[in-house]
């Protein structure tokens, strides 16, 4: 077994409307230094394989073909031993 | 000629849509199951709005790997008329069948009104029987809308006329160059966030959204040599 954690957030051009209304209300509640504000997805992946590099090559497959949009989205990942 | 009306798990203007090809277009109409896999009796797909498997992860993303959307990519290569209202478009954008990417609306709220839209393109099988630049009323409801593409893409949809609607004035979601409805290269795939079937009678506020089903009807007839009476 493994455990694949899967980051997805929006490509550095893609305007986030999200992170922009978080950056504003945190600006609101005094905290003045944030230059930027992106949010993105987190993504737990348990698998049922030791071996790392098909792990590695699945949980890719995946995030090309479902997890992220990469018209817009960036994604990574880490394997982790369970 | 024969229209079929996609149904996913989460499909909620689905009625709306029927019961639009029934009053505007008169010919046979189908609700057809997601599970489905054969759309080859059909000459005019149409997906609807809703929140299709919750929208979970992004909207249309799971919808896309339906088993329906291999004979909706069939029927678009067969140069078959397919059309995607709001989560429609979505699922459209997710499957590649038309090139960019939907964000949340920049105001972060679900918007429901009446938008005005300029018909920027009134030569395809979908617009036909609009005139060029007319503005015409058609109701929104979508939180993620804001349509997004490469700066390469835009070029290209705007030099091969695929931008179909802009907003005007107000853009209720900030889609990029105002854009609201857009076509593949070919023409015959449309995806739109504004939604016809709910403007086809004065009691719905606009008629407007009428002549997009007329239009559909004049394509499919000029296609097919058939000739009208009165």
């Amino acid at each position: 077994m493994c455990k694949a954690i899967v980051y997805v957030t929006l490509r550095e051009s893609v305007l986030d409307p999200q992170g922009h209304a978080v950056q504003g209300a945190l600006h609101s509640l005094g905290f003045n230094g944030i230059k930027d504000a992106r949010i993105g997805k987190y993504i737990e992946l348990t698998l049922d394989t030791a071996d790392r590099a098909e792990a590695s090559a699945q949980v890719k497959e995946m995030c090309e073909k479902l997890l992220a949009n990469t018209v817009i989205e960036n994604y990574r990942f880490e394997l982790v031993e369970e | 000629m024969r229209v079929a009306v996609i149904v996913f798990p989460g499909s909620n203007a689905d009625v709306d849509m029927y019961n639009a090809v029934e009053d505007c277009m008169d010919v046979p109409v189908d609700y057809v199951w997601h599970n489905e896999t054969d759309l080859s009796e059909y000459e005019v797909i149409l997906i609807p709005g809703g929140f299709s498997y919750g929208d979970y992860l992004r909207c249309g993303a799971v919808a896309r790997f339906s088993p329906i959307m291999e004979a909706v990519k069939k029927a678009a290569e067969e140069g078959k008329l397919v059309m995607g209202v709001c989560n429609g478009f979505q699922i459209l954008l997710e499957s590649g069948l038309l090139p960019g990417a939907m964000l949340r609306n920049t105001s972060l709220t679900y918007r429901c009104k009446l938008s005005s839209l300029k018909v920027a393109n009134s030569e395809t099988p979908f617009t036909n029987a609009y005139e060029q630049d007319e503005v015409i009323q058609i109701p929104i409801a979508h939180g993620e809308g804001n349509y997004y593409c490469e700066e390469e893409t835009l070029a290209r949809l705007t030099a091969n006329n695929q931008i179909v609607f802009r907003y005007e004035g107000e853009n209720p979601n900030g889609s990029l160059d105002n854009i609201a409805g857009i076509t593949n290269e070919r023409g015959n795939v449309l995806g739109m966030m504004p939604h016809p079937e709910r403007a086809v009678h004065e009691w719905m506020t606009s008629a407007d959204g009428r002549r997009m089903f007329t239009s559909i009807m004049t394509a499919w007839r000029e296609k097919n040599g058939v000739t009208t009476y009165a």
